[in-house]
């Protein structure tokens, strides 16, 4: 199964995320992550989905969003140039011993260190999801007490005719 | 001009056109029904909430217009449930009116407090809850525009207590704003000389009509494409209507329970041009051996619906009602008489099986329905409950009028033909409304018969009365070892009920008996209820096994003596 990257823009009213999670449920999609925020539109939110499937159940998708009264618009930006980046924050044991190997391969990835315990460190990494994995398994041996990941966001580049579903540029 | 929320939702409701409201009064709502006398809008009490929604939902599809029902917060709300997934599931415009909490104690487990918006997220077209009474006349307006337009369907509005009772500016909108609401609108001149080249070079076409042609008002231009093409057409259960049956061309119902003749149409067919229809499994079979010789060509108001269940080769998303008619300038005329002729072959092979056409004495529910076909020319409203019972009226009675059936088709939901029969009946009082029920189904809103004799409603109302939870026990017959298990069904003496609400009731016992009893319903001026014993192991017959294709059905023996 492909993974696609949907963007959707919908109105930011109560209950709308709802609507959508609820979507995904009774039509048994297989979704991955799902990310959402606001746009840079007043009163519009902004979600990254990627979701698992073939052509055809991912254009399901794409159209039962777009069906949701809430949601204005709806693109599948997986074929298209496109910058895809997650957060995770990675609280990992680090004793006095090993903080500075965890800190040297901290600055490798271009990640950085945000809060120091007195056994852990935790680390912010933004990405490509391979990246945040590399480091993530890179940290695993040290033990990783806590972790948070955003999920996909997604973008695309510019310079690119869009594919919008309803030919709306955003 | 000042009002309060609850002139608000009555002054839209008259703004929109309505005039008739299903409902059940209680505490969230009893603001509303304080402001209800000072309206034009008739208000039918209903005896369950379930029958509110089903009402509304005959009413809609009766008339063509949204119908309207009411509920209190909570189990008022919840009641409705089942009659808006009904509605949902067959694109019926409703809009349903719930109370709720005040709005400083929601989220708080009030009394009657209940998620409502949260529980019909997944079956309703979209819903609101109004808790700012300024937002009110915009969620009206536009409750009304979603269920009514592009794929209709049902719309719930639940409004907080004390929104009803605050007083504000009202102003109706002129205009929605829904920006993420869009109805089909693209050019599709292209795909239809597409279609029709599609259909030239058919040798073997079948139309399957659905409920689009219904819900689009398509039935003249269906009918003008058909005869202009001589392309047979079979259809759904809710199709039926959507062409006269009594059409040479019309080859009836197809699917689980269809005609044998409309069946092996739409396996042989070479070219499957599917109006308004989802493909809903119970007409499918399993979907990779649906159509396995035939293109398709699937035109829906609705895009989701297209490549869902089955892979077209040609989609068009539009409204029948635009369509069809591009469609009937793009197509030339045809003949189609080796195609046909097969089909009228496999035709008579199924009239010699005719159960109607064998010698019998027993009271078989097909001859029943044949019956009050007979005796109303078919110009009446049937609306059918859910079962066998079903089953033989969509293949007994010979539908010809439009929007003659209303049937819940999508939920299957016993129960829905007594209420949905008195929206119906409310809707067109002209019209004479026929309810087909079993004995499960029937009890399964047998309380609205006291709806009938308050609103003096003239619904006649047969019973096929089998002692089983009839569809059931059929599949156990055949795939459960006969093992009748929770199926055999003790019901009341339905005429003495009937007789109790203070309507005639008739019990029928004896073939010969049939006409005389019908005849009475069709003449009495107000209701009837006519218990049809009929015999008790009776099945419904062509019947495809589930999982089978179309075409390999169980078929009615062929009776001794015949070929
Ligand atoms: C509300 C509801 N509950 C259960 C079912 C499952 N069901 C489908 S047909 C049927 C039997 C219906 O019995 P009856 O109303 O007597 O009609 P018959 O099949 O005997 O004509 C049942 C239980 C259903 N469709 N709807
Ligand atoms: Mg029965």
């Amino acid at each position: 199964m492909e993974k696609h990257t949907l963007i959707a823009l919908m109105e930011d009213k109560p209950g709308v995320l709802n609507r959508v999670s609820g979507l995904f449920r009774r039509r048994n999609y297989n979704i991955e992550s799902l990310s959402v925020g606001h746009s840079e539109t007043g009163g519009i939110s902004r979600m990254t989905i990627v979701v698992n499937g073939d052509e055809r159940i991912v254009e399901q998708v794409v159209k039962q969003l777009d069906k949701l009264v809430n949601v204005t618009d709806v693109i599948d930006v997986s074929h298209r140039d496109s910058v895809f980046r997650e957060l995770a924050l990675i609280k990992v044991n680090a004793g006095p011993g090993k903080r500075s190997e965890i800190i040297e391969l901290t600055s490798v990835f271009r990640a950085r260190v945000v809060d120091v315990g007195a056994t852990s460190l935790t680390v912010e990494i933004t990405g490509p999801e391979s990246r945040v994995n590399s480091l993530i398994g890179l940290l695993e041996p040290y033990g990783i007490e806590e972790l948070a990941r955003t999920g996909r966001v997604a973008m695309v580049r510019s310079g690119n005719g869009n594919g919008s579903s309803r030919g709306i540029d955003f | 001009m000042k009002r309060t929320g609850a002139q608000a939702v009555w002054e839209s409701l008259v703004r929109e056109g309505v005039d008739t409201a299903f409902g059940i009064s209680g505490g969230a709502v009893i603001h509303l029904y304080h402001a209800l006398p000072d309206y034009p809008i008739h208000h039918v009490l209903m005896r369950h909430e379930q029958g509110a929604a089903h009402a509304a939902d005959g009413y809609a599809r009766a008339t063509g217009k949204v119908g309207v029902c009411v509920a209190t917060s909570g189990p008022g709300a919840t009641n409705l449930v089942t009659g808006l997934a009904t509605a949902y599931m067959d694109s019926s415009p409703v809009v349903a009116i719930t109370g709720q909490v005040a709005t400083p104690v929601i989220g708080t487990d009030a009394f009657q407090e209940v998620d409502i918006t949260g529980i019909t997220l997944p079956i309703t077209k979209h819903n609101y809850l109004v808790t700012d009474v300024e937002e009110l006349p915009l969620v009206m307006k536009e409750a009304f525009y979603i269920a009514r337009s592009g794929r209709p369907g049902p719309v719930l509005v639940d409004i907080a207590k004390d929104v009803q009772a605050a007083e504000f500016d009202y102003d109706y909108p002129d205009e929605v704003r829904l920006p993420g609401y869009r109805l089909p609108a693209g050019d599709i001149s292209a795909q239809l000389e597409a279609a029709a080249e599609m259909i030239e070079s058919a040798e073997r076409p079948l139309i399957v009509a659905g409920h689009g042609v219904v819900l689009g008002a398509a039935e003249d231009s269906l009918l003008r494409l058909v005869e202009q093409t001589q392309i047979p057409v079979v259809t759904t259960l809710l199709g039926i209507s959507a062409i006269p049956e009594t059409h040479p061309l019309c080859l009836g119902m197809a699917g689980m329970h269809g005609e044998a003749y409309a069946n092996l149409a739409l396996a042989e067919a070479d070219l499957l041009i599917a109006l308004g229809s989802r493909f809903d499994d119970r007409l499918t079979g399993p979907v990779d051996g649906f159509g396995a010789q035939a293109k398709v060509i699937h035109v829906d108001i609705d895009t989701v619906e297209i490549n869902k269940n089955v892979l077209t080769d040609l989609a068009v998303v539009g409204d029948l009602r635009d369509v069809l008619p591009q469609l009937i300038s793009a197509v030339d005329e045809r003949n189609r008489d080796e195609w046909l002729a097969r089909i009228r072959l496999w035709r008579e092979e199924s009239a010699q099986r005719d159960i109607v056409g064998q010698e019998t004495d027993e009271l078989v529910p097909q001859f029943v329905m044949r019956q009050i076909w007979h005796a109303t020319r078919g110009e009446v409203i049937m609306v059918s409950d859910v079962g066998q019972n079903q089953m033989w009226e969509a293949q007994y009675f010979v539908h010809h009028r439009r929007r003659g059936l209303l049937s819940s088709g999508g939920l299957g939901t016993m129960g829905f033909a007594l209420p949905a029969a008195i929206g119906a009946q409310l809707g067109l009082p002209e019209q004479q409304v026929w309810v087909t029920a079993g004995d499960g189904g029937f009890q399964m809103n047998i309380q609205e018969l006291a709806t009938v004799v308050q609103e003096k409603l003239p619904v006649k109302i047969a019973i096929m009365n089998n002692g089983y939870l009839g569809m059931v026990r059929q599949w156990q017959q055949l795939f459960f070892e006969g093992r009748y298990s929770g199926t055999p069904l003790l019901g009341p003496d339905f005429a003495k009920v009937a007789e109790a609400y203070g309507i005639p009731g008739i019990t029928i016992r004896e073939k010969a008996q049939v006409d005389a009893a019908i005849l009475q319903a069709v003449e009495t001026e107000g209701p009837v209820l006519i218990d049809f014993r009929i015999v008790q192991e009776e099945n419904v017959y062509p019947m495809v096994a589930p999982g089978r294709p179309v075409n390999e059905m169980i078929r009615r023996p062929m009776p001794t003596g015949k070929r």
